[in-house]
């Protein structure tokens, strides 16, 4: 029998426990670097896990809708004239069954605004209040005034930049005009019956929402839209949704995933994967210097005590394996204080960390001015299993180093 | 039943520019169950000679086998398999690992071995109290004193009785009455079991107990003789 296997893991867990905190001080220095550094990893990481999802949220509520469907001329030219007939009974059948929750139709067209001081471009969204509610309108979202109350209401909300700039304010009335299918302008008197606030000012200062019915009488339209917008499950994986919708529409309509609607939303996504992997190597590569650094340390105090345990028939496989499981103890240990430390620093602030004395910066690049941590399992799985393998390969040096020493000279070492 | 045969040994050391002759051509042969001691001076290749046939240390050239098998061939893990179930050590400078207690250390080998916890236990109670360290059993080796920490070297080095024990200076650090008992209990184990025992010295207090005695000087077995300390 091997002396690796016959020495039971237990005997040789026992030593290396022992040796482990034979320098209490240094064990323990590692301790808190390994701790520190894996607090760093996951409590960064769901910060910017945090802001990364409340961004896509943002923008997926913006949209909205996790898929959209359109004329497949409407993103290029997003006028009347690239509208699309009402879904059909085969469409909303798909539309009112899971994986879809949610779906309203909208008209989408871009449009003057003015008041009596000021003009402004912008995008009149004809809504089915209801639908905008469904898809992610956050009614709380209203700081004046209502939100749209049918698909024929004839009043306007308005961001509150927007009202800013116009210089106008609640109750009073507005001129919005667009074209109309033969290319005419149509304009209407409409009177602000609500102000709102949203995440992200580009919304705020270009949106304005005005009930369906209305809009598409105003633009002579009929019962056209611009848009179909439809929501349901995660926002990660939308290939259910998607083929449902693409199924029901059919070839005449394009259908597209909001990653495909807002390619910079989705590239963040992807990029954020990868930028949490890099940013939890390049912890790790910090840590790992320590980390062998002690482990060579724990090998050169005990050279002599190696050669001793070779002497008396130790396998050099054997010492491998014991110096190893020391090391596996000491990132046990350190991880376990790291995750603790990290899941005591999001708790506090699970309920969000106001930014708003920075948000016009954050806003550049569409987060909003609150961040809520999100501390995912899959980030807290690939931290530590970032630092258990790695941490692993790193002992791997120090750990064959003291399985080739030769007895005679092991032995000799004062 | 160990048959020793040392055939030619040749060892040298660099010691900055100065080459050293540990073992100039030593040719030994060692029947089973001897009592063997090793004098001369230091520096006169006792501890190289002991670590050869150990298999702790590499030949320039020569060629030892015990029963047959050529140690001086055997790669990394045999020879660890060899010293693990046929040879037991006592070193000069105890050489205890310091994390464990009395008993763990006495234990240590056994573990390897794969012995059962129980049976570990009664061997290295018995053990222990043989060599007169009953109650001390978990104190680490920091807590014994020199003696004491040499004794638990030597009741490591024999409990799980090998057939060959190589001891280096063993009453080196011991006061006389703890020598004499160390001794006695050698011979008990050599006469009673058939271990044969190998041991460096410059004690001529362990030399009395000797079968047979082989003086060395600059690497060279001068003299190989028997004994009678009946």
């Amino acid at each position: 029998m091997s002396s690796a296997r016959a020495l039971s893991l237990a005997a040789m867990s026992r030593l290396s426990w022992r040796y482990l905190w034979r320098n209490y001080r240094r064990t323990s220095i590692m301790l808190l670097a390994i701790g520190v550094g894996v607090w760093a990893m996951i409590f960064m990481t769901a910060l910017m896990r945090g802001m990364v999802d409340q961004m896509v949220a943002d923008g997926i509520d913006a949209l909205p809708g996790l898929v959209q469907v359109h004329d497949p001329a409407f993103r290029d030219d997003p006028s009347i004239e690239n509208s699309m007939p009402p879904p059909g009974p085969a469409l909303r059948a798909a539309l009112e069954s899971p994986p879809v929750e949610a779906w309203t139709r909208r008209v989408k067209v871009p449009a003057m605004i003015s008041s009596e001081r000021n003009t402004r471009g912008v995008t009149l969204l004809g809504v089915d209040p209801a639908g905008e509610i469904a898809l992610g309108f956050d009614p709380a979202s209203i700081v004046e005034g209502r939100f749209l109350e049918s698909l024929d209401d004839r009043g306007l909300v308005v961001g509150q930049k927007l009202l800013e700039r116009l210089e106008t304010e609640l109750g009073k009335r507005v001129v919005v005009m667009s074209q109309d299918p033969d290319n005419n302008v149509a304009d209407r008197g409409f009177r602000i019956v609500g102000v709102f606030e949203a995440k992200l000012s580009a919304q705020e200062e270009r949106q304005i929402y005005a009930g369906l019915a209305t809009t598409q009488a105003l633009l002579s339209m009929g019962e056209q839209i611009s848009e179909i917008a439809v929501t349901g499950g995660d926002y990660r994986d939308v290939t259910a949704l998607e083929s449902r919708a693409r199924d029901a529409a059919g070839s005449r309509f394009e259908v597209l995933p909001w990653t495909e609607l807002d390619r910079y939303l989705g590239l963040m996504l992807g990029v954020m994967d990868g930028f949490v992997l890099i940013w939890v190597v390049v912890i790790f590569l910090a840590l790992s210097f320590g980390l062998a650094n002690t482990l060579m340390m724990a090998v050169f105090e005990r050279v002599r005590e190696i050669g001793l345990m070779q002497a008396l028939g130790m396998k050099p496989a054997a010492i491998l394996y014991q110096i190893l499981i020391e090391s596996v103890m000491l990132l046990l240990l350190g991880l376990l204080l790291g995750n603790l430390l990290a899941i005591a620093s999001v708790l506090p602030i699970r309920d969000g960390i106001d930014l708003s004395m920075v948000a016009e910066g954050v806003e550049m690049f569409g987060a909003s001015s609150t961040l809520y941590p999100a501390l995912k399992a899959k980030d807290l799985v690939m931290a530590n299993a970032v630092v258990i393998v790695l941490g692993i390969l790193t002992s791997l040096l120090p750990a064959w180093r003291a399985s080739q020493y030769r007895p005679v000279e092991a032995i000799a070492r004062t | 039943m160990p048959s020793i045969i040392c055939n030619d040994l040749c060892k040298t050391y660099r010691q900055g520019d100065a080459v050293i002759k540990a073992l100039d051509h030593v040719t030994l042969e060692i029947e089973p169950g001897s009592f063997i001691c090793l004098s001369g001076p230091s520096g006169s290749g006792k501890t190289t000679l002991l670590n050869m046939i150990g298999g702790l240390d590499e030949l320039d050239s020569g060629e030892i086998s015990i029963d047959g098998q050529r140690v001086d061939q055997l790669s990394k893990g045999p020879l660890a398999d060899l010293r693990l179930h046929h040879i037991g050590f006592v070193f000069q400078a105890y050489n205890l690992i310091p994390v464990l207690s009395a008993r763990e250390n006495v234990e240590f080998v056994m573990q390897i071995q794969g012995m059962p916890a129980r049976e570990r236990k009664r061997m290295s109670t018995a053990i222990l109290k043989e060599v007169g360290l009953e109650g001390m059993e978990d104190r680490r080796p920091a807590q014994l004193s020199g003696g004491q920490q040499q004794r638990v070297a030597v009741a490591r080095a024999i409990v799980s009785q090998p057939k060959l024990v190589l001891a280096d200076e063993p009453t080196a650090n011991l006061d006389s009455v703890s020598a004499e008992h160390l001794m006695e209990l050698f011979r008990e184990l050599n006469e009673n079991h058939g271990v044969t025992f190998l041991i460096s010295t410059h004690d001529e207090r362990v030399m009395r107990y000797a079968r047979r005695l082989i003086r060395m000087q600059d690497g060279k077995v001068i003299a190989d003789e028997s004994q009678n300390n009946d």
